[in-house]
């Protein structure tokens, strides 16, 4: 177990609920996940998966009375979120958590300009103000390397590019030298050369301060790349864990391996592509069991029961399968 | 494969006025596309790939027939039947939320030639079978499936106006991996049934390495590079094509690797630059990139179809091997 003391993020078997008409949604079933000071950590999954719904949890930034904490804890730098007062969050989100959404333009606003948004953030949560805010928010820009920084300060979100825009955000998750950033699908809107340069400026900026960050991705290429470990998650529940080499090289869980299997680049050109059968379950009902089951070519009678997370042999690796558990006796 | 080409786009231009003065004449133009020549093949899968506002969509526009040229000419050659259609990369958006399912799938032949309600029904069934989809959904409303389904409807829809080309503007960007195979798959297998022709737009190269036989990579609304799949990727001519494959996130492969990225944006397409457009932001720019350059064949290329928009691509594609 990792030191308690350089543990940021702290999410232990949540489980969350959605109350509706039809019936509450069981949309996340028992999820663990920790980040580690200076940690790159990915959650991979599709849609539905939960991936941004328990990240989003991280800052509390659910709409409230619209969920229902089934159980479970989050704790974010030893603090629990979940008792913290509204006024108590106000503060802990942007100082010690920042989050960097997938679309930059929605996330700006459009009726004002740049350097007015970010002196807004930093007057904010680290009390500077006039010369010393501007200085701020102009050396931020130009860390994330925008040419002419100065001119950018004074544009309107619409004047720039995506790239442009999402790096603008990048640093403006940084200003208050958070000691995590949640980065929801922070890439997936930009072209890949763009894409490159935004996680090498992530990175490069994310190592200099030891902030931590938290990599939500449907892109397995883009999480090998950029993450230290790994979660993959399946209906709202973690089926593995561990080192992003291990888990994307040695894949213990069916779901994980079927979903490598499914990437194009698995098979020669013009060859049949491996698809996962099925469909993903619905949440409305309790699952009882494995939640991949249904869909699992290796199932058996054994998953009926519900697997829990069980390691692999390998540092750190685990995987919520009954067939994992076979291999290791 | 097949040689002859199926619909020739010769010299194919477009610009957009921009900003008007107190006369409405245009102060300015966006240059979409910049002289595209291209010849489809029947049968091919022709991918199309490059980055946002290079000109891929408006280039789709052109095909469809939804934005005429500004200069240049799309032929179809003859006998060919001249049907062509698209299926678009938001399901959600493309799909008329108020018609059922049988209306959406028929509405191209619904508005070419007068059939039974009756006739229509049996028709999108059949469709919709064939796409993977049950007889009996046809009566439902595009809300009641999921993104891959409704990707099928948007399939099946094509289909129904008998085409010999469809294009696919990013068909599966909008899907999760494991829909992204199921759809592809699909797509392979009707092509082979039907004998179509595709145009897949794409920006994600590994589906485009997957699935098509030839590549035309765009910049700045030109074709840069065009040949065999296999040998633009494992060859590229181009310094951009090669940028833009380093660029592409591998398992297993380190974010250092490659080309270093340069840190210049992609410039405007108001005013386009003088020569090789892509001068400003090449790694290995010299003496002559100043002069335009022209799609040409190359010293050393594998495949007498590989042509490239440098005039140093024969010592670019020296360094790889």
């Amino acid at each position: 177990m990792a030191d308690p003391s350089r543990v940021v993020l702290e999410i232990r078997n949540l489980t969350l609920r959605f109350p509706t008409y039809g019936g509450a949604v069981h949309a996340v079933n028992g999820a663990s996940i920790r980040v580690d000071a200076g940690e790159r950590v990915g959650i991979v999954g599709e849609s539905g998966s939960a991936k941004s719904v328990t990240s989003l949890m991280a800052m509390r930034l659910l709409p409230e009375g619209r969920f229902e904490v089934a159980g479970g804890s989050v704790a974010l730098c030893g603090r629990d979120i979940l008792a913290a007062s509204e006024k108590e969050m106000v503060n802990i989100r942007g100082r010690d958590v920042a989050m960097i959404f997938q679309e930059p333009l929605t996330a700006l606003n459009p009726t004002r300009r740049i350097g007015r948004q970010m002196l807004e953030v930093i007057r904010l949560h680290r009390g500077l103000s006039g010369r010393a805010a501007r200085d701020l928010a102009i050396r931020l820009l130009g860390d994330m390397r925008i040419a002419d920084p100065e001119q950018v300060f004074g544009r309107y979100p619409f004047e720039l590019s995506g790239g442009m825009r999402q790096r603008v955000l990048i640093g403006l998750a940084f200003s208050c030298e958070p000691k995590l950033i949640v980065a929801d699908e922070a890439t997936t809107a930009l072209d890949v050369t763009v894409q490159r340069q935004v996680l090498h400026l992530l990175r490069a900026k994310a190592n200099s301060l030891g902030t931590a960050i938290l990599f939500i991705t449907h892109d397995l290429a883009v999480a090998s790349q950029f993450c230290d470990r790994l979660y993959v998650m399946y209906a709202g529940a973690v089926v593995e864990e561990g080192p992003t080499a291990e888990v994307l090289g040695a894949p213990a869980h069916p779901y994980t391996q079927a979903l490598l299997d499914a990437l194009p680049e698995r098979a020669a050109p013009g060859e049949r592509l491996r698809s996962i059968a099925g469909s993903v379950p619905d949440l409305t009902a309790e699952l009882s069991g494995c939640a991949f089951a249904p869909r699992c070519a290796q199932a058996s009678a054994v998953c009926e029961r519900r697997p829990a997370l069980i390691p692999t042999g390998s540092d750190g690796h685990r995987a919520a399968c009954w067939l994992a558990a076979k291999a290791v006796q | 494969m097949t040689h002859s080409p199926l619909l020739v786009l010769d010299g194919v231009s477009v610009r957009f006025p921009v900003g008007m003065d107190w006369l409405g004449r245009p102060i300015a133009h966006v240059h979409a596309l910049n002289g595209v020549d291209i010849a489809v093949e029947a049968g091919e899968v022709l991918g199309v790939v490059g980055e946002s506002g290079c000109g891929k969509s408006t280039l789709a526009n052109v095909l469809t027939r939804l934005v005429k040229p500004t200069a240049g000419s799309l032929a179809w050659t003859v006998g060919a039947r001249q049907r062509l259609q698209i299926v678009f990369q938001d399901p959600q958006s493309s799909l008329d939320p108020r018609l059922p399912v049988w209306r959406i799938i028929t509405e191209p032949v619904f508005l070419r030639e007068h059939r039974t309600v009756a006739d229509l029904k049996r028709l999108a069934g059949d469709l919709a079978e064939q796409v993977g989809l049950r007889r009996e959904q046809i009566g439902r409303y595009p809300h009641e499936f999921s993104g891959g389904q409704r990707q099928r409807i948007a399939i099946a829809r094509a289909l129904s106006a008998q085409p010999d080309v469809i294009v696919l503007d990013e068909p599966t960007s909008a899907l999760d991996v494991s829909v992204q195979a199921q759809i592809l798959n699909l797509l392979a297998d009707l092509r082979r049934a039907r004998g179509l022709t595709y145009i897949l737009i794409s920006h994600n190269i590994s589906v485009v390495r997957h699935f098509c036989d030839r590549i035309a990579v765009m910049y700045l609304g030109q074709i840069v590079e065009l040949g065999p799949a296999a040998d633009v990727l494992a060859r590229p001519a181009h310094p951009y094509t090669r940028l833009l494959l380093d660029a592409v996130p591998e398992i297993g492969r380190s974010l250092d690797a490659g080309l270093a990225i340069a840190d210049t944006e992609l410039p405007s397409n108001r005013r386009l630059p003088a020569g090789c457009f892509f001068r400003d932001r090449c790694p290995f720019v010299v003496d002559g990139c100043e002069r335009p350059q022209s799609l040409a064949p190359f010293a050393g290329l594998t495949a007498d179809n590989h042509l490239a928009r440098c005039h140093r691509a024969a010592d670019l594609v020296e360094d790889i091997v």
